[in-house]
């Protein structure tokens, strides 16, 4: 962001927003007066006390001062799929400002039922940089950082620290063992998301309490029932929103989490059941 | 016997059942009940015994309540 007339913006946006908002057109011509990218024109916009228009509709529940708590955030999200689409195009739209997105798979065929961010024109091309074109259509405030490799005890605690919040949408359940523990070790709380068919479960794990490893302590290797069931389309769309709804929170100090215990979401008998986990 | 609060979840509802108030022996296991009701052991996600993380070698007494999760890994 390059030096400028404080005083300037000022009349700029007493002149060009309509009562606190600043439309996404005029958030154009600032950044052009001032040469600033969008996520640098976002946080002046709201350290001045204005809101870009395209969060209007976040407002009755996120402050201006929350929605810069989000712009200033910077989340993880591991796996690029089924669940890790959503929580990328939710927490996009939410205006969390840095996303890191972290898959190393291109797009198959038989992703196309249920992931969001799997197109005809993509297939077999990269999951990260499906994520990095998507973003910048819907939010190009948020600064995304592609990384196509996979995450694991190796290079997980480097990859991950100073992260806000890391977000589970991984396929496999050693790899989210593995960053159970990474979390664990950088104190990072993790938001964990597992689905099969017409089932999931969510959750969201504070430093120290090793959730995961309580939950799949019976388990030895292979996978899920999702080798049986698969995954259609709306059970990803589901707990991914579940999980993005705990990122919100997490990030904004606000609410209640599920802590110790996780939801179990049965979308065939349409029940949701709250279990505790001590 | 003992009486055992038995809750099944997901996939395991299928053809079973949600809730039951089941009899078992004194000294059965968890395994004991996971076999009787045709579940594969290599299924098996959560063990929760009154709320509290279990393996299959735990014996239940009565007034027990045991809930039954399948394995879900997927993303």
């Amino acid at each position: 962001m390059k030096e400028f007339d404080h005083e300037q913006l000022k009349v700029f946006l007493a002149e060009h927003a309509q009562g606190d908002l600043l439309s996404w057109a005029n958030e154009l011509k600032l950044m052009n007066l001032f040469g600033l990218s969008c996520n640098s024109a976002d946080e002046l916009i709201m350290t001045s006390g204005f809101l870009p228009s395209r969060y209007q509709r976040n407002r009755h529940m996120i402050s201006t001062e929350q929605q810069y708590q989000l712009l200033k955030s910077q989340v993880a999200v591991v796996g690029c799929g089924g669940l890790g689409g959503y929580v990328i195009e939710e927490l996009a739209r939410l205006g969390v400002g840095r996303l890191m997105v972290i898959d190393s798979d291109v797009f198959e065929e038989h992703n196309l039922n249920r992931q969001l961010l799997a197109t005809i024109d993509n297939l077999g091309t990269s999951k990260v940089d499906a994520a990095v074109k998507r973003v910048k259509q819907i939010n190009p405030a948020v600064q995304v950082d592609p990384r196509q490799i996979a995450v694991g005890l190796g290079n997980g605690v480097e990859l991950l620290a100073g992260m806000d919040v890391v977000v589970d949408a991984i396929d496999n359940i050693n790899g989210r063992l593995d960053l159970e523990q990474i979390c664990h070790q950088i104190e990072v709380p993790l938001v964990y998301g597992a689905i099969a068919g017409w089932f999931g479960q969510v959750g969201c794990i504070k430093p120290g309490q090793r959730i995961l490893q309580k939950l799949y302590a019976n388990w030895t290797a292979g996978k899920g029932i999702e080798s049986s069931f698969g995954n259609p389309s709306f059970t990803p769309a589901v707990a991914a929103s579940l999980q993005s709804a705990e990122v919100c929170k997490v990030l904004l100090g606000h609410g209640g989490l599920l802590e110790e215990r996780i939801l179990s979401v049965d979308l065939l008998h349409m029940q949701f059941d709250d279990i505790p986990v001590q | 016997m003992i009486q055992v609060n038995v809750k099944l979840f997901a996939s395991f509802r299928i053809g079973r059942f949600d809730r039951e108030i089941r009899e078992y022996p004194q000294a059965t296991t968890v395994a004991d009940v996971v076999k009787e009701l045709g579940i594969p052991e290599g299924e098996i996600g959560i063990l929760l015994l009154n709320s509290v993380h279990v393996d299959l070698k735990r014996q239940l007494v009565d007034k027990d309540v045991l809930a039954i999760f399948p394995l879900v890994g997927g993303g």
